[in-house]
């Protein structure tokens, strides 16, 4: 019978399905950090229980983190007693954890795909709701709570219900300046910040497969913004070459093994969605967020709705959003002045988004009232920004290069923007407070950021390219 | 204690706000303890409180007008989005709630509630829109949940809706059983399982 890759790789898992209840399921891969598992090796040790099967959890420390002077003491106390208890924990547990100062240490979502921990039929999970990010390698990966992080540790299954399947089909070419972060803020305005509750998203068509894999991670990132379960892509030759000869991936006689059965993972030519969405990439334009969830984004070039055109029941919400924003309805968002600049998060902060945007900003000058920070996602990312001269393009910018970590995309480390500034940032949420207290946030490309960086202001980065003709993003 | 739920009849704290995210019913700050406990004098600390501070209750936010009290919260559709933090769950129970009302609730947020036995009841919009006009036009309505049965009811109109849950998630609320030791007992099928799968 014709299966889409969800289900194959779905199936492959399943230990046992309960009558008239969820499936019992068996998890390939678990990521753990410091914030959401501290209660969860409590729950163990109240057992008196080890982790079942250490060899399968890869630790990191991220949300916590300063991203200046990493090799000193973390300042703030309690920051500090949560990574020390991921430290403690991972050692008594035999976890195998890269901390502060390891050179594979960075934000969890980067770091699995980099290091190959991520591959191709897994079922991989993580107590963080962007685990989603993993399904770019053709992964059933999602996001859980810290009693299930304690379930895995110490069974490495979850009982879990079979999702919904949809499939988003995006076929054409993307206009010049429009790049995979504005793919998915358009999906995610067109289907809304709950459209996809309930279900599995995978993600086809040509405009998808033409995606390097770091593009294809950044919609897969944001399938939870949409509420999707996970998000994810089937593997191709991009997927294979991006993973050959990384640190955890197979190697010999493995790696043929392996990609045999990557190649089988694909959805079948008659497999049933029970959605299935089509748009057309050259509708594609810049994206922009003006509200406090993903899902109030609109082109670059264009005005936050008007009051009448949006649903009564949720008039109540907007207001409320624009007011924390301080926007108008039916105001234009290009030109508004912005006073930070965020390039980071499990979204957008690996080397190919820090290409992009050196390459935009190369010989230029950061606008004078604009803070600009770059936190890189891991320590490989910010070696390999050194090694290829990025950090001389930033710094002659004016941009801070920072040391890895999630910083401003969640207001818990010291990295926060403050009440009533605006900032544009490349992460995944606008929500009131997210990047601290009262701050503002517009979601946005990293190219968009970029060139909002050197304007001062919101700018479409198409009109921008063409009036910077030397520069070719 | 026991964790079991099966009836709660109660007054009800009405949010007639959609999409609320899970960094608003508990903010990042607060995710640095170690401990489970706590979280609910925290729960929707934004919205509670001007500039963070304990003294400057925000009269217009429903959690602080002592005519809204009760061990269910009723809130617009999409509650829960955002950031898979179980601490959501955990202070919504802290604070004293046993049951959430929504047309519609995200995923994670819903597992998350059943894990730590907050009862999330999932309504029609019709439904909803009746619980708070009969809220707005009486605050001491209650609201009769019957899990049992899977019936939710506005008491003051006798209006009934039914509700979906899992039979294996029912039987665990009903009976104060956690997944964790559902999986634990499972352990010599799932080390077959392993061995029966060549990685
Ligand atoms: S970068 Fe942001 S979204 Fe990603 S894991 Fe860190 S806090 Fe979560």
């Amino acid at each position: 019978m014709a299966q889409t890759l969800f289900e194959k790789i779905w199936n492959r898992h399943v230990v046992k399905t309960i009558d008239g209840g969820p499936s019992v399921l068996y998890i390939d891969r678990h990521f753990i950090h410091e914030v959401t598992s501290p209660q969860a090796f409590t729950g163990l040790n109240k057992r008196g229980i080890k982790v079942f099967r250490p060899a399968q959890i890869v630790a990191t420390a991220d949300h916590n983190v300063p991203t200046l002077n990493q090799h000193l003491p973390i300042k703030e106390e309690l920051s500090r007693l949560q990574v020390d208890a991921l430290i403690k924990n991972c050692a008594e547990h035999g976890v195998e954890l890269y901390g502060l100062g390891h050179p594979y240490q960075g934000i969890v979502h980067v770091i699995g795909p980099e290091l190959g921990v991520t591959q191709p039929g897994m079922t991989i999970v993580c107590g963080d709701s962007h685990t989603s990010t993993h399904g770019a390698f053709g992964a059933i990966a999602f996001g859980i709570g810290t009693s299930e992080v304690e379930m895995v540790m110490a069974t490495q299954c979850l009982l879990q219900s079979k999702p919904k399947l949809m499939r988003i089909n995006i076929e054409g070419q993307l206009k010049p300046g429009v790049v995979s972060k504005d793919i998915v803020l358009h999906i995610i305005a067109q289907i809304s910040a709950s459209g996809a509750t309930g279900f599995a998203v995978e993600y086809a068509g040509s405009a998808i497969r033409a995606l390097s894999m770091e593009a294809r991670m950044t919609i897969c990132n944001m399938s939870i913004e949409m509420g999707a379960r996970c998000g994810l892509i089937a593997p191709d030759e991009t997927t294979f070459s991006y993973l050959k000869g990384k640190e955890f991936a197979p190697a010999g006689e493995a790696w043929d093994k392996a990609l045999t059965d990557w190649k089988t993972l694909f959805s079948d030519k008659d497999a049933a969605f029970d959605e299935e969405i089509f748009i057309k990439a050259a509708d594609i334009e810049p994206m922009i967020t003006y509200g406090t969830n993903p899902g109030m984004g609109i082109s670059v070039n264009g005005a936050v709705p008007a009051l009448n055109e949006i649903p009564v029941s949720e008039q109540k919400g907007f207001e409320k959003s624009l007011a924390y924003m301080g926007l108008e309805a039916g105001e234009h968002i290009k030109g508004k002045k912005v006073d930070y600049v965020f390039i980071g998060s499990c979204t957008n902060s690996r080397i190919e988004d820090l290409r992009q945007v050196a390459a935009i900003v190369k010989g230029k000058q950061k606008a004078a009232d604009v803070e600009v920070w770059i936190v890189p996602g891991s320590k490989q990312v910010e070696a390999q920004a050194r090694a290829e001269g990025l950090d001389k393009i930033f710094e002659t910018a004016g941009f801070q290069l920072r040391q890895p970590g999630c910083s401003a995309c969640l207001g818990m480390n010291e990295d926060k923007i403050p009440a009533g500034k605006y900032c544009i940032s490349t992460s995944n949420r606008n929500f009131e407070g997210r990047q601290g207290q009262g701050a503002r946030t517009f979601l946005a490309s990293p190219l968009t950021a970029a060139a909002a960086a050197i304007t001062g202001v919101v700018t479409d980065v198409h009109d921008w390219i063409h009036s910077n003709e030397e520069v070719n993003a | 204690m026991s964790k079991a739920i099966k009836h709660i009849s109660s007054t009800v704290v009405p949010l007639q706000l959609e999409n609320v995210d899970t960094d608003q019913i508990i903010p990042a700050r607060f995710l640095k303890a170690t401990n489970r406990d706590g979280f609910g004098k925290n729960l929707f600390r934004d919205w509670r409180y001007e500039n963070d501070s304990d003294d400057q209750p925000r009269k217009d936010f429903v959690l602080n007008n002592p005519t809204y009290k009760g061990s269910i919260l009723v809130a617009g559709r999409n509650f829960g989005c955002g950031s898979s933090r179980e601490h959501a769950a955990w202070a919504l129970k802290d604070a004293g709630f046993d049951v959430v009302v929504s047309s519609f609730f995200a995923d994670i947020f819903k597992n998350n509630s059943l894990n730590n036995f907050l009862l999330p009841v999932t309504v029609s919009p019709d439904f909803l829109a009746q619980i708070f006009s009969a809220v707005e036009a009486d605050a001491t309505s209650v609201i009769e949940v019957d899990l049992p049965a899977q019936t939710i009811t506005i008491k003051a109109t006798g209006v009934t809706e039914s509700f979906e849950i899992n039979s294996y998630k029912k039987t665990c609320l009903l009976n104060g059983y956690d997944d964790i030791d559902y999986l634990l007992s499972m352990k010599s099928e799932i080390e077959t399982f392993e061995n029966s799968v060549t990685r």
